[in-house]
Parts: structure tokens; sequence; C-alpha cells
């Protein structure tokens, strides 16, 4: 059993706001930074389907890991580790919660059912890369608590890839230490009954720089959260994401970025495509510029490619300033079907149907895939995505595609 | 020798108030190694000519026939209308995110051909083309017409001509927002696929600037539909003097 839980340090008077009411139509937690977080499951109250955190999950097929018990032991990771090491902490690490905690009771459900943590750590001003593989969750619910440390000036590129059967609740912690440039590829390639519930909370120091990546494939449920703190000056996040939502499918990312130190800035960019009538997105983004981040520059979007009558993609950008001195701030959101005029103009020059949907979709999509910076992993991604678009020839990359 | 042959081409769009008559009984025939030139005032349908010719779906053919070699081209797909050799320029090139220029022609390439190019001679040739219209070689790694120029991705469609190779290619008011230096640099790569090629050509144009570059063989004046008068070359002259009053003021008049 866990110690006395860890509550953030206001939460007298919005976790009463959470807990006395529990409804979405009520008053409203009035800043982002003040939402209500606790390590214990038990200070969350139950999962109604009408709080504005969850009122666009489906809540009723997620009953096991928002109330029932959970497997918080050790699972099979299998690593390419070059000067990053992959251990396992014990949870009274003080590396744990120092990230964050969690907002919602299936992250706190997993807080507290975890034995300890997966620790990938980056040695100070190390170069390298690691890939992390998780494949063997089962199909039994269970927790996990993942701490990753890039320590400071170390540059590193680490791979989360999630596959096979999961019920997972989890959370991940990214410590990104002074100077350190970080980018954190998770994805999410589930089987098709998958269901994963993940809160991500990344905390910049001075000058940090991370790149938070996000691809959600595969899964029935998946539902990943980041967010990440700019607490030191000038520290800088990127946020990307790719979905493909097929028939049957709710992929969902709700991205928060509180720029709490001056000078810091932040991208977020999602992207999504849908395809098939019970194909659902959504993607929340909250931005937070708080008092002392001065000269804040931010953004964030989030583009839907609506394919087929039937999908539907939520998209909602929230932006919160509490500061007059930023050098910008903005948002955008589209959801939109697929354009004729792009069909036509690609068959009008002899490419048929099928593979002028495929380019365009490929295209909208691609464009965060070939950010992640890995060729092997995007041209697995792409091929994933292709097969999904009906392409019987995606096995392989493209021919000729290197150029 | 091809022919591609356009017999009494009636065509109308669905609009809010309801369908509207366009082309109202067009005939055409142009042969391999001719330039035809369409004029006329905006509105007579010259660009619906255009876009039927190509297959778009907006436009509803009422009648007529529209052949290519004595194939039915108003029976194909758009994607078989280019395959079978019809190329348009569009006056509005569309934009294609995510999509390199060079994947696209290829992929282009691939559909027209049947079967992919050798990859380094067709990057060879990609760059010569390119090169020839004074596109820079970073536009082959940049998205489909994505931030171009009005210039650039007229300079780009031409390059898709002239790497296509179609049996007859529409230029629908390629001319439209280019400079006099673009303009000469457009129409001398569309007079060198001609001479490479030997391609039936359809120019639709409301000016005669682009006349004095690409030279027609036969000028067809569009008005309210249909053709209204046609000619050589002398023909574009008189209309440069004149302009399209005379036939706009007999339309009128009619009612």
């Amino acid at each position: 059993m866990p110690s006395a839980p860890q509550t953030a340090s206001a939460p007298a008077q919005h976790g009463l706001a959470e807990h006395s009411h529990g409804g979405w139509a009520t008053r409203p937690v009035q800043s982002r930074a003040e939402r209500f977080a606790s390590s214990h499951r038990e200070d969350f109250p139950r999962v109604t389907g009408l709080e504005p955190e969850w009122r666009l999950t489906p809540v009723r097929e997620l009953g096991a890991l928002l109330d029932g018990a959970l497997d918080g032991g050790r699972y099979d990771v299998e690593a390419e580790s070059g000067l990053a090491s992959v251990t396992w902490i014990p949870r009274d690490d003080a590396r744990i919660g120092s990230a964050g905690l969690a907002e919602d009771r299936a992250a706190a459900n997993a807080w507290e059912s975890v034995e300890g943590a997966l620790l990938l750590s980056v040695p100070e001003g190390a170069e390298t890369e690691l890939v992390v593989r998780r494949a063997a969750f089962g199909p039994e619910p269970r927790a996990a608590h993942t701490v990753v440390e890039a320590r400071a000036g170390s540059r590193s590129t680490i791979v989360l890839e999630s596959t096979g059967a999961a019920q997972l609740a989890e959370n991940v912690e990214i410590l990104v230490r002074e100077g350190a440039q970080l980018t954190l590829v998770s994805v999410q390639e589930w089987d098709e009954d998958a269901r994963h519930l993940a809160s991500h909370f990344a905390r910049l120091e001075r000058d940090a720089v991370l790149r938070h990546i996000v691809v959600s494939l595969g899964g029935r449920i998946v539902r990943v959260n980041p967010s990440a703190e700019l607490a030191g000056e000038g520290s800088d996040v990127e946020m990307l994401g790719v979905y493909f939502s097929l028939d049957g499918q709710h992929l969902e990312h709700r991205t928060y970025v509180h720029h709490a130190a001056a000078h810091t800035r932040s991208r977020v960019t999602y992207k999504g495509a849908l395809q098939g009538a019970g194909a659902r997105s959504v993607w929340v983004g909250d931005v937070l510029i708080g008092p002392d981040a001065s000269g804040t520059d931010s953004y964030e979007q989030n583009r839907n490619l609506v394919l087929t009558e039937g999908a539907r993609a939520d998209s909602v950008p929230n932006l919160e300033i509490e500061t007059g001195d930023i050098v910008g701030a903005g948002h955008a959101s589209a959801t939109g079907r697929f354009d004729d005029e792009q069909l036509f103009y690609l068959q009008s020059r002899g490419i048929r149907e099928p593979d002028a949907r495929r380019l365009v979709v490929l295209g909208f999509l691609g464009e965060i895939v070939q950010r992640i910076g890995r060729p092997e992993l995007e041209r697995h991604l792409h091929a994933r995505i292709a097969r999904a678009l009906g392409d019987p020839e995606a096995q392989a990359p493209a021919a000729g595609e290197a150029s | 020798m091809s022919e591609l042959q356009i017999r009494d081409l009636r065509v109308s769009i669905a609009t809010d108030q309801g369908t509207k008559d366009i082309l109202k009984g067009v005939d055409l025939t142009v042969r391999s190694g001719e330039t035809h030139a369409i004029m006329g005032p905006n509105g007579s349908g010259k660009s619906t000519l255009a876009y039927t010719i190509a297959g778009h779906p907006r436009y509803t053919v009422e009648g007529g026939s529209i052949t290519l070699d004595g194939e039915d081209v108003l029976a194909m797909s758009v994607d078989a209308r280019a395959r079978a050799g019809i190329f348009l320029a569009m006056q509005y090139p569309v934009e294609i995110p995510g999509v390199t220029v060079t994947n696209f022609l290829r992929t282009a390439k691939t559909a027209i051909d049947g079967a992919a190019p050798s990859i380094r001679g067709w990057r060879k040739t990609v760059a010569e083309s390119m090169a020839a219209l004074r596109m820079d070689a970073s536009f082959a790694e940049r998205n489909v017409n994505e931030g171009f120029s009005g210039g650039e991705k007229k300079r780009h469609e031409i390059v898709q001509l002239e790497l296509l190779k179609p049996k007859f290619a529409v230029l629908d008011e390629t001319d439209s927002g280019l400079d006099v230096d673009a303009l000469k640099i457009v129409s001398e790569g569309v007079n060198r696929v001609k001479a490479d090629t030997g391609l039936g050509i359809l120019l639709i144009t409301h000016y005669t600037r682009i006349l004095r570059y690409i030279r027609p063989d036969f000028v067809h004046v569009f008005v309210d539909g249909h053709v209204a008068e046609e000619g050589g070359p002398e023909l574009a002259d008189r209309l440069e003097d004149e302009g399209y009053d005379r036939y706009v003021s007999g339309t009128a008049s009619v009612g």
C-alpha cells in the first residue's frame, strides 16, 4: 500500500469545487493551474461522464481503470539503449512526483497502485538514443509509472513504443534538466480492443528544450494527456501529435502547456484523420500564460480531416493569459472534410482516386510524422497509415522514397 | 496524329438559383501539332470548356460529345482522361499539404506511364525541366503549390506538362497574373514542349498578350457559351484592337 497521499499545494478550495459538484455546468475551476491534483484515487469523486475532463470520453467502458484494482507490478520491457539507463526505482524515489501529480481519477488510481517506476535516465551531457518497447501488459487492468530524466546538457531521443493487448492506466513524468534537449516519442499501436489512459507530466528547467511527440493509431480507447510546465526561463516545448481513428476507435489527447517562467516558448500541433462511422477523436488544448511568464511566445493548433460520414472530431483550444507582456499567443482549430479540389487536381494528373485519397491523407498526417526525425520509425508509421487507408502495397516503404 | 473532337457540347452547372446552362453547343476539333486559342469575355464559358474536358464533377454534360481518337472521353473518369493523354493546366492550381513536388511528380508520371520512371534518369529530367522554367531546385522538396506565388504555380503547371507529355493540353488562363518575364518563361516552356512532343494545344485566354509568344494556328471567339467567330491568327490581332464589345452587344440585343 502507498504511503500518505501527496496532494497539490492548494487543493482545499478547488478540491472542494471538484468534490461537491462533479458537474461541468456548475462553477468551473478558475484557472487550469489550480486544477485539483492528488496521488490518491478516492480523493477524486466517481466519474459520471458529465465532468468537463471526461464528458467527451466513453467512461462507461473504463470502469476497470477508473475504479478497479490495478496490477502495479513490474512488466517486461525491451530496450535498445546507448548511454541512457533503464532501471526500476522504488516508490519513494524523490523523482516520483517531482514533475506533476495525478489530476484525474484514473491517473490517481495508477499512481497509488504502482510498486515502483521505470526510470529512463540520460546522463549529464550525454548524446544518445533510447528505444523502449512495451508489448507484454496483457489484457488484465494494470498501472504503470515511468520517469524520464534528461540530465543537464544532454541531447537525446527516447522512443516509447507500446503494442499488444492492454488495459493500462499510467503516468509518465518527464524531467528535462537545465539546458537538456529531449525528444520523446510515445507511439500507441495497441491491439484493437485495448484501453489506455495516460497522463504525461513534463517539467522543463532553464533553457531546456522538449519535443514531445504522440502517435496514436491502435487501440479501442486511447487517451493521452500530455502537460508541460515551462518552469525555467528560456525553456521551450514543442508538442506534436498525430492520430488516425478508424471505425469504433476513440482517440483523445488533452494537451496543457503552462508558461510559468519568463521568455518561454511553446508550439502545439496535433493533426488527425478519422475514417469510419464510429471513429471519434478529441483534442483539448489548454495553454496558460502565468503572471511571471513575460515574453511568452505560444501557439497551438489542431487540424482534423474527416474522411467519411458519421465520424466525429471534437477540437477545443483554450487560452488563459495572466500577463500582458507577451510576444505572441495564438490558437487555431479546423476540422474539415476531404477537399474535392485536391482530389480533382491529383486525378487530373492521372492518379487514380484511391491513390489520390491516400496521397492527400498521408500528406496531411505526414507533416507530423516526418518531424519525428527517425527515418525507420517514420517509414513504419507511414506504411501503417497507408495500410489503414487500404493500400495493398504499403508493407514496404514507397519505392524510391529516399531523396 | 491524334484528334480531339468536340461536338455540340452542352454543359450546365447547378447554382442556388437552379440549373444554369453555360455551354450551348460547342464544336471544335484540335489535331496534334495545332494550337487553338479560345478567346472571349469573362463568363462566356471558356473555363467551363476546360474543366469539362478534364472531367470536373461540378459540370454536368447535357448533351454532345468529346472524343479522343474516337474514344468517348465523357465516359472516362478524371484520371482515365489524363492517362488517355489529356492535360489541364489550371488557372488556380491546388495546394496539397504534406505532399512534396518530387513525390507528386513521380506518382503522376508512374500513373500516366503505368510504370515507375527510373530513379536516376527521372531526377535529372525533373531538374532540367525545373531549371528551364527557372524554378529553384528547392521547389522539389516543397509541398505541392503550398506557399508558391501565382507565377510559381503556373511554372509548376508547365513543368508537369513537360514531364507528363500529354497528347493534348488545355491551358486555362495560364497567362493570368504573370508579369512579362514570367509570361515569356512560361510561353517558352509551352513552345518547347510542343516542339518536342508535337502535342495539340487549346489555349484559353482573355487577353491577346500571350499570343505574341505562343502563336495560334486558329482563333475561336467564345460568346455566351458557343463559338461566335473563328479564324486564323489575324482574328486575335483584330480582337486586340477592337475588344469583345462587338460580340457582347450583339448578344445583348438578342436578349
